[in-house]
This record gives structure tokens, sequence and C-alpha cells, in this order.
């Protein structure tokens, strides 16, 4: 029979290693990021020579010209207007649809459901193609409208099912308590599936909205006129144009990460509800 | 009667928004697909030339740089497989128990996940620089001068630095699903077991593996899909080059469309690659099913 205390330090070893592990990886994480916001406060002739992580001279003027001179401040005002209207777009269409397919019946109903949920799931790498002729024809191309309606589409499938699961749990009695008073379908919908469905309304905002702000090929394809772009086909422009301005790049790219980031910090919880439930779909 | 009827045509307009979008941005681009991938069209011409399967017939028996993107996009593919699977598993088994900081681990390590593929693709492009890059700096102080090295202009680094840069901004969804996973197998389970006296590798062993066989299989197919079809990433670190080294199919679809103008050719090698995808995770979930039901 071993003594307690060699229990004792062969489990203090054991978590030892264990958070020098975790640590290690967390670190790689992080640094590349904090290397990113470094690098963007030095100058041009700094940047190649100081390899500190933390400049001794702080250019916080560097976000003012990427700002300005750079134009992220138009590509990120850009940015935020199409997350807004595809996260709102999203939520209207796919809620309306999820609750048609959860509380009503109608002719096609699961054929419909079912082409939804197969979109989720049939990889068709190459339909950006067709995808592109069509918008000409439309002339939705080098338009906010075209990426706006092209967005909604992406966000569809994942955000119907979603929105069907939530409801198919809901309780229907106050939804029938709204009917006896007289409430319309619509009005339901509006005014009770709707703030009843707020714990997965929150995961659709924050799973759409990350992918629209991180969204990048439907952006380049369609997107001619520079006052149109978002943040990140701008940056692939921005360092296609200006190789060697390495700190104004990386200003660029924190004005970018930035807003991710923390929105990623304050709404957790919901992402990591949705890769889990995403998980389950796949 | 009256009354009925419109009852029906509201539930059709619950769901008409979303149809009329899904129809015109999704189902028809994808059966055009189909239809453009028999044809030869440059993309601008109101004329069409029908070709048959030649598109078919060019990519399979002329277009080696098509295969040679296909092979790297495989062998990213299994880096990521291997390496950035098991460190996911790693961890997540590490975070799974009473821990401290055990959710500053999980909000850390889902960090990257979060970002773009141009961020991350940008800083790394950055940090591997050939002339004043982080990397090659630390080599130097570390007396490895000899070693350093362009290592996303150079040929035999290249693609394995795509690769690896795509484990680092990968492995948290593998992460947190195995997490997920894992807080699913009852405590007791591992109870029991110490009570009849078997070690925590034993456990490990018996319990814990077994039980996660289906969460794995779900992260391979996640990953084999979405590490095939990976592309920005590489745009951003190399742009596919040097000499087509990190090349990708999705950037070949993209190069055939926007810089030869094949836009029939582009919809076919776009069926290829959608039926190989298609044709693998099949594979992988037959294969699945049978472990399981061997395992059972």
């Amino acid at each position: 029979m071993k003594n307690p205390i060699y229990y004792k330090t062969k489990n203090i070893a054991v978590n030892t290693v264990i958070h020098i592990f975790l640590l290690t990886i967390a670190v790689s994480c992080v640094f590349p990021l904090l290397w990113m916001i470094g690098s963007s406060l030095k100058t041009q002739s700094t940047i190649f020579s100081d390899v500190s992580l933390i400049p001794r001279q702080m250019h916080w003027e560097n976000y003012y010209i990427a700002w300005k001179e750079g134009g992220f401040g138009r590509y990120f005002i850009n940015s935020i207007f199409y997350t807004t209207a595809v996260v709102i777009g999203i939520i209207v269409v796919s809620s309306l649809a999820a609750y048609a397919f959860s509380r009503f019946n109608f002719r096609g109903k699961n054929l419909m459901f079912y082409a939804f949920m197969a979109a989720m799931m049939i990889p068709i790498p190459g339909s950006f193609v067709p995808l592109y002729v069509l918008l000409n024809k439309l002339h939705l191309r080098n338009t906010q409208l075209g990426y706006i309606l092209c967005m909604i589409n992406v966000g569809l499938s994942t955000s119907i099912f979603l929105f069907k699961t939530f409801f198919d749990k809901m309780p229907r009695e106050l939804e029938d308590a709204a009917r006896i008073d007289g409430c319309t379908k619509f009005g339901i919908w509006w005014n009770v599936a709707l703030p009843l469905a707020k714990p997965v309304l929150a995961v659709v905002v924050v799973f759409n909205a990350l992918n629209v702000w991180n969204e990048y090929l439907l952006a380049l394809l369609i997107f001619d006129s520079r006052s149109l772009m978002p943040l990140q086909v701008a940056l692939m422009t921005f360092q296609g144009e200006y190789i060697t301005r390495y700190h104004l790049l990386m200003a660029g790219l924190t004005i970018t990460a930035i807003p991710i980031i923390i929105v990623y910090c304050l709404m957790q919880k919901y992402i990591v509800k949705g890769v889990t439930q995403g998980a389950i779909v796949g | 009667m009256k009354i009925k009827l419109k009852s029906t045509l509201e539930n059709y307009l619950f769901v008409l928004p979303a149809f009329v979008i899904f129809s015109i941005f999704y189902i028809y681009p994808f059966s055009q697909v189909f239809f453009l991938g028999l044809y030869e069209w440059d993309g601008i011409l109101p004329t069409k030339t029908f070709v048959g399967l030649n598109n078919f017939k060019d990519i399979f028996f002329s277009d080696p740089i098509w295969w040679k993107s296909m092979f790297q996009a495989g062998w990213i593919t299994i880096i990521a497989l291997i390496f950035q699977n098991v460190l996911a598993f790693l961890l997540a088994w590490a975070c799974d128990r009473e821990i401290k900081l055990k959710n500053w681990y999980r909000l850390i390590f889902f960090l990257p996940p979060i970002l773009s593929e141009v961020v991350v693709g940008l800083v790394w492009q950055w940090i591997l620089e050939g002339n004043y890059g982080l990397l090659n700096s630390w080599m130097n102080n570390l007396g490895l001068a000899h070693l350093t090295r362009n290592w996303l202009n150079d040929p035999k680094t290249a693609l394995n630095c795509v690769a690896i840069v795509h484990c680092w901004k990968g492995f948290g969804w593998g992460f947190l699903i195995f997490l997920a996973g894992l807080q699913t197998i009852p405590r007791e389970l591992y109870e029991a077991a110490r009570v009849d006296g078997a070690s925590s590798w034993t456990a490990f062993r018996k319990i814990t593996l077994p039980l996660m066989v289906p969460v794995a299989i779900l992260v391979a197919i996640l990953t084999i899909l979405g590490t095939m079809q990976a592309f920005v990433l590489i745009i951003a670190m190399t742009g596919g080059g040097p000499a087509y080294h990190t090349q990708v199919p999705v950037l070949r679809i993209l190069a055939s469309m926007r810089d030869s103008g094949r836009f029939g050719y582009a919809c076919a090698q776009g069926i290829v690659f959608g039926v190989i995808l298609v044709a693998v995770s099949f594979i992988q979930y037959r294969f699945s099913k049978r472990s399981q039901a061997r395992g059972a």
C-alpha cells in the first residue's frame, strides 16, 4: 500500500504537466495577436528592426492614418452596415419560415424544410460561378443589395434549423391564448413567439454576425468599387498595394479584429452553445 | 371556406421570403453549375458553345495543376486530421476536470476560430516573412541562422507552413466539440471503474476512448470538408504560390473563372470537386457505421 503522500505528489505532478501543456497552447493562441497589435504601434523604420513585443515608443497615430488615409474608416462602416443589415434580414426571414415549419401544416412543407437542410450539408464549391453570372444579369453586382441578399441566403439554412428546433420545444399555451384574444398569425409570431425565442435569437445573431464580418469570397466577387468594400476585401487590396507598410496593415488588421474579439468575449456563452448545437446537425 | 383559403395563403406567406431568396441564390446557381459545366463560355459573350463532356476530359487528362492542387489540399487535410484533432482532443481531455482557469482556457482556445482567415493569414504572413519576420529573427538569436529561410516563398516549406497555420486557426472547433462530448460521459462510470481498482489510464482506454468514437468521427468529417475547401487563408498567406506549391481546388476554380475566363470549365471543376467531397464523407460515414457496429 503506497502512502498518501505518494498520491498527493503524483497528483500535483500530473496537474503541473497539464497546466504547462494548456498554458503553452494558450500563449501560442494569444501571442500572434499581441504581435499584431505591437507591430501596429511601430513606425515604417522601427517595424523592421525592433523585435520587442511592446515598442519603446507607441505610435498611436498609425491608427489615425490607417483610419483616414488607408480608408479603413470607410471600410469599417461598410462592414458594420452589411453585418447589421444581413443579421436583421436573416432573423426576420428565417424565424418566419421556421415558425411556419414548426406550427403550421401546408402542402410541400416537409419537402421545403428538407431542401433547406440539404443545402447545409451538400458542398457545392463551384456555385459562386453561376451566382456571379446571375448577379451580373440582375444588375446586383457591385451593389450593396446584391451582397446583402447573398449573405442572407448563406445564413438561412442554419438559422432556420436553430429557430425550428427551439420553436418545436416551446410550449404553445401563450400562443393559443393570444389566438383566442384575436391575435393574427403574424401578430403571434412577432409579439409572442419571437420574444420567447430570445435564447436562440442570441445564438443566431452572434453566429451570423461573425460570419458576415469575416466573409471574403462573395465580397471579393461582388464589389469592384472601393467605396462599397467591407474590411476583409479592403485588407487584401491594401496589402497588395502597400506591401512594405506593415505597421499600417497591422493597424488595419487590429481594427478588423478588435470588434470581433469584444463581441466574442461578451457573447461567449452563445457561441459555445451554437458550436455544439451546430455540430449535432452535421 | 374563404377563411380556410386565407389561412393557407397566410401559411405560405410565412415561408415565401425564405423560399424566394433560397431559390434565387442557392437552387438556381446550384442547378446552373451542372448546366454550365457542359459549355465553353467566357462569361461575357451572349453565346455559349456546347462542348459536351470536353471540360471533364480536360480536367482528367490535361490539367496536372488541378490534380496537384487536389493533392495539396489532401496533404493539408491529412496534417489537420492528425495534428489538429489530436491536439484538440488532448486539450479537451485536459480541460474536462476540476482545473483552475478552465474557463479562461476555453475562451482563449476558441479565439483563433472566430477571427477571419484574412486577419489570421496576414498576421502569420508577417511573422513568417523572410527578411524581417519574427520567426527568422528569433532563429537568428538562437543561433539557428543556417535554418532560416523565406518560409512562405520556399517550395519546400510553404505548404507545411500553410497547413500548420490552418491547424492553429481550426483546432478550437474540435476542442469545443470534444469537450462537449466528454462532458456527456457520466461521472459514475469513472467512479465505478475506480472502485473496481482500474487505474486512470485503464479508465481512459476502456471508457473515454470508446465513448468518444462517434464524436471523433463527426470532428473528422467536419475537418475534411472544412480543410479541403479552405482557401482564403492561402490567398492571404501565399496567394497560391510559389509556383503553384500552395494551390488548392477552390483557388483553381476561382482562377479558371477570373484569370482564364473559362466559366464552363470552372463549373466542371466545381462538380468534380463536389463529387469527390461527397464521396469522401460518405465513405467515412459508412466506415464509421461499421466500426461502431463492430464495437457494440
